[in-house]
């Protein structure tokens, strides 16, 4: 390829908080009956004022303290204007000078900045009009915008994947795709080989909004790139505009185009004092940063020995990655732990890491019935299924499960199955003969 | 019992105190009151135009609880009040006098009409003022001008000309009214009343329509110095919905005063009257063993302008919810006062003109700060005209919006500080109109301002009346 993509992120995460970001309604609006989940402050009633949440702003500053951003020591909000039915203030709540959090890293890529603001409501469109809930109307909403430092969508899709982790590993956000509290917007050019990296962006580029799924991001960038390659092949310069991705016909679409672009007359929020963040706050929250998902990858490979496929699997759930600690606590079995936990599921067997340990140590410490008990019971059961064991001389070897199975009934599961296997097979091939 | 019905200007109580005293004299019924403050309502407002909205139903309802317990013992117990008709009122229509809301009934009250009502008072109903407050002489109403009730020829001035005017003409005790750029000093001193504009952030605006976020407070009409003090202390403090809100301790009262007066105020466009009282009020601080500093506020001659940048475009911000599809009008229902602020303040937001204007003009709001804080170092309070005019008469600005926004000149300054201060009624004019004059004090200073007013109208034998 002549060119070399180009993509910057915007990403969305509904944090987990109580309450709404100015409000006391709850922030949890999901599957609610339409507007049952509102006040005069999220409806945007004259008169009403904004309350700013602080549970949402700690939450804001610890992302931003895992990913080495800088937290501004006095930051505010500001107004963002645009008229939309489902805006009821005719602004948004939002933050542009000083934001919360200020650069930082992930995965060796630069972030710009993580803001927080509000949400707005949501427009159902039926037949005879459209209708607005405003269930979703000012609930917190975090935004993390990225340097555009991307250049190929394994980089974009690894990045995003390792933020929804660390989100869920802080107790940030459930950052669930399907209920939309993690979405995804890109901002995607090409460039020529001279423009990358640092060496100026393109003039151009394109905002790919509404993406509700990595999938769906995944093809969206794909089809979009091919899209701006061929342009530009055509010597046409891609216009700046947003677009949409269209799954049915997997293109993508024009939704406004740059000359649409809004004026948003942004100025301070009056209504809410500056936010003053001070030592004792970051003080607080470093303490109660937990052990984030590479640290504990780190830590497993150097403490447990077990394989990388293993850490990640175990890793990309805290859950499991707890679970399993508290089985290795009992057991030192780890290969054997992580086996049980990732190939045979064993942490949905047994809720209780004390659960799983157990088994773990019955199936090392199992007496199994001895050479003689396990011969006496095979002759029993070819005994008593004569019909079967002639399926088998016929060729039907498929029934050596049953007959094992009914060998194994009779010890009372105390049979060493490999024993049981072999024993059986030479029986019956030692009495054909 | 005493005959109230036919309550004059002689025997109407002025006063919380003398309104207490009577109920607890039982001299008179809460609904006794109701029924002679109705009965004056009802009398004059078609001539004056102040009431929108008369809430009899809740007034007598409250008065008939009064009464049932009959302790008349909270602050406010049986005092009559009524609100400029942008505070919302749960359930009885508010419409910041603009046709937009014409028919609009909020679904929750104003923090300060709660607390008011909290405290013991009446509600008498909701008053005429400019269009979302957009004015200096209440004629921005689309509901028609209030009229002065010390002459109906003038203006009661603005923009909450109907909570000046009800006190005036005897119809309510106590208002509510707002002041973002002199909106309740201004029609104060014209009405002959006491007025206080707080402190920001010591009254919740919640509930109140906005205007201008960062200058908004809310406003107080009583007829004595006292019953302001009883006001404030009835509505400060935090109610968990205004987030600039914080609570407060009463400060020591001063023994001493230095009364700063600033060099200013005193150039050209001030009405010879003006300047004279001002000159009269002086003397008469002065012979009570007030000391009189003479003062600088070089900045205070861009008030005005950075005032009509910050102002409209936060008011275009705070329209911009009445947007045809809410509230049930559409937007040609907006005033021309309206639509002349929206167009200057997105003009003054856009991208391109930001720093020029909005960003400059706060920068040369910080320096109109550091003036006063400098000013404050020397003297604790300070004292100005309101108005640079007596009362004009209805009709005479209403062609230049630039000569009205010129009304503003020694009020917009304080609201832009943000520091508070008390408009103190004193004299009338030569052609009969109030004038008055304003204290202007540091922030949190209110108790110290009450205490040079109380001084000042002890000194003047100070008694509080009405026009009609």
């Amino acid at each position: 390829m002549k060119y070399t993509p180009i993509i910057g992120l915007e990403v969305h995460i509904e944090p987990n908080t109580k309450s709404k970001m100015f409000c006391g309604c709850s922030q949890d609006h999901f599957g609610k009956k339409p507007n049952t989940n509102t006040c005069p402050i999220c409806l945007g009633l004259p008169g009403a004022l904004p309350y700013a949440n602080k549970e949402a702003i700690k939450k804001t500053i610890l992302l931003g303290l895992a990913l080495g951003s800088e937290i501004s020591k006095s930051s505010r909000f500001y107004r963002k204007h645009y008229f939309y039915p489902d805006l009821p203030k005719s602004y948004q709540t939002s933050q542009k000078e000083n934001p919360f959090c200020i650069g930082g890293e992930l995965l060796g890529k630069k972030i710009n900045h993580i803001h927080l603001e509000e949400d707005a409501g949501k427009l159902i469109h039926a037949d005879d009009g459209s209708l607005i809930d405003f269930n979703r109307s000012g609930c917190a909403l975090i935004e993390l915008v990225t340097e555009p430092v991307f250049h190929s969508i394994d980089e974009v899709l690894k990045f995003l994947k390792e933020l929804q982790l660390i989100a869920r590993y802080l107790d940030i956000s459930s950052c669930d795709m399907e209920k939309g509290t993690m979405r995804l917007e890109a901002n995607v050019s090409l460039g020529t080989r001279q423009q990358v990296p640092g060496n100026g962006l393109p003039d151009y580029k394109v905002e790919l909004k509404n993406i509700n799924s990595f999938r769906f991001l995944e093809k969206a960038i794909e089809v979009e790139i091919r899209r701006q390659e061929l342009e530009l092949s055509k010597g046409r310069e891609p216009i700046q505009e947003t677009r949409g991705y269209d799954e049915a016909k997997k293109t993508t679409f024009s939704q406004r185009s740059k000359e649409e672009a809004h004026d948003y007359r942004y100025f301070p929020e009056a209504d809410l004092p500056p936010v003053v963040i001070d030592r004792s706050i970051i003080l607080d929250l470093r303490s109660k940063m937990v052990e984030l998902p590479q640290q504990k990858r780190e830590r497993f490979e150097e403490q447990y020995k077990i394989s990388k496929e293993f850490i990640e699997i175990l890793v990309s759930d805290k859950k499991r990655a707890d679970y399993f600690e508290e089985v290795a606590k009992l057991d030192s079995n780890y290969k054997t732990i992580a086996d049980l936990i990732v190939n045979k599921r064993f942490d949905q067997k047994y809720p209780e890491p004390a659960g799983l340990a157990r088994e773990i140590y019955n199936l090392s410490h199992m007496q199994y019935a001895t050479d003689t008990e396990t011969a006496e019971i095979i002759s029993k059961v070819i005994a008593g299924n004569t019909d079967i064991v002639t399926k088998y001389n016929n060729g039907q070897t498929q029934v050596l499960g049953f007959l094992i199975g009914q060998v194994q009934k009779l010890l009372k599961g105390t049979g060493n199955p490999k024993l049981i296997s072999r024993l059986l097979i030479e029986k019956l091939e030692n009495d054909q003969k | 019992m005493q005959d109230l019905r036919f309550m004059t200007n002689n025997n109407i109580p002025l006063t919380i105190k003398e309104t207490q005293e009577g109920l607890k004299a039982k001299k008179f019924l809460a609904v006794e009151l109701v029924d002679a403050y109705l009965e004056r309502i009802k009398k004059f407002n078609p001539e004056y135009n102040i009431f929108l909205t008369i809430t009899e139903e809740e007034a007598y309802k409250k008065a008939r609880e009064l009464d049932k317990v009959g302790l008349y013992d909270k602050p406010l117990s049986g005092v009559t009040a009524s609100y400029k008709d942008i505070f919302l009122t749960k359930n009885i229509r508010t419409t910041a006098a603009s046709k937009i809301l014409d028919n609009y009934i909020p679904a929750y009250s104003a923090t300060s009409v709660k607390k008011i009502e909290d405290a013991g008072a009446i509600p008498l109903g909701k008053l005429n003022c400019d269009a979302f407050a957009h004015g200096a002489s209440g004629e921005n109403s689309d509901y028609g001008s209030t009229k002065n009730p010390w002459n109906k020829e003038f203006v009661p001035g603005g923009s909450s000309s109907g909570s000046a005017a009800a006190l005036a003409a005897g119809m309510s005790l106590v208002s509510l009214g707002s002041d973002t750029g002199g909106s309740t000093r201004q029609p104060a001193n014209f009405c002959n009343l006491v007025g206080l504009k707080p402190t920001r952030g010591v009254i919740s605006r919640y509930g109140v329509i906005a205007m201008s976020s960062s200058i908004d407070t809310v406003g107080t009409f009583t007829h004595t110095v006292d019953d302001m003090e009883i006001m404030f202390d009835v509505l400060k403090g935090e109610d968990g919905f205004d987030g600039i809100v914080k609570n407060f301790e009463k400060p020591q009262i001063k023994e001493e005063f230095k009364l700063g007066i600033a060099k200013e105020f005193f150039k050209e466009g001030l009405d010879r009257e003006v300047e004279e009282m001002i000159e009269g009020v002086r003397k008469t601080f002065e012979s009570i063993n007030i000391e009189i500093v003479d003062i600088s506020l070089p900045h205070t001659k861009y008030a005005v302008p950075i005032y009509y940048i910050i102002q409209p475009a936060e008011v275009s911000s705070n329209l911009g919810r009445f947007d045809g599809i809410r509230y049930g009008n559409n937007r040609d229902r907006f005033g021309s006062e309206a639509k002349r602020r929206i167009m200057l303040g997105s003009y003054v937001l856009s991208s391109g003109y930001y720093d020029a204007y909005f960003d400059k003009a706060q920068r040369v709001r910080t320096k109109l700060i550091e003036d006063f804080n400098l000013a404050f170092e020397k003297v604790d309070a300070i004292l100005s005209p309101v108005s640079p005019t007596p009362p004009f008469k209805l009709g005479e600005n209403t062609n230049d919006p630039l000569k009205m926004y010129l009304e503003d000149v020694y009020t917009a300054s304080i609201n832009l500080v943000g520091v508070p201060s008390l408009a103190l009624p004193t004299m009338f004019s030569e052609g009969g109109l109030p004038i008055g004059f304003q204290l202007i004090g540091p922030n949190f200073s209110e108790h110290n301002l009450f205490e040079l007013g109380r001084r000042y109208h002890q000194e003047i034998n100070y008694k509080p009346k009405i026009a009609l």
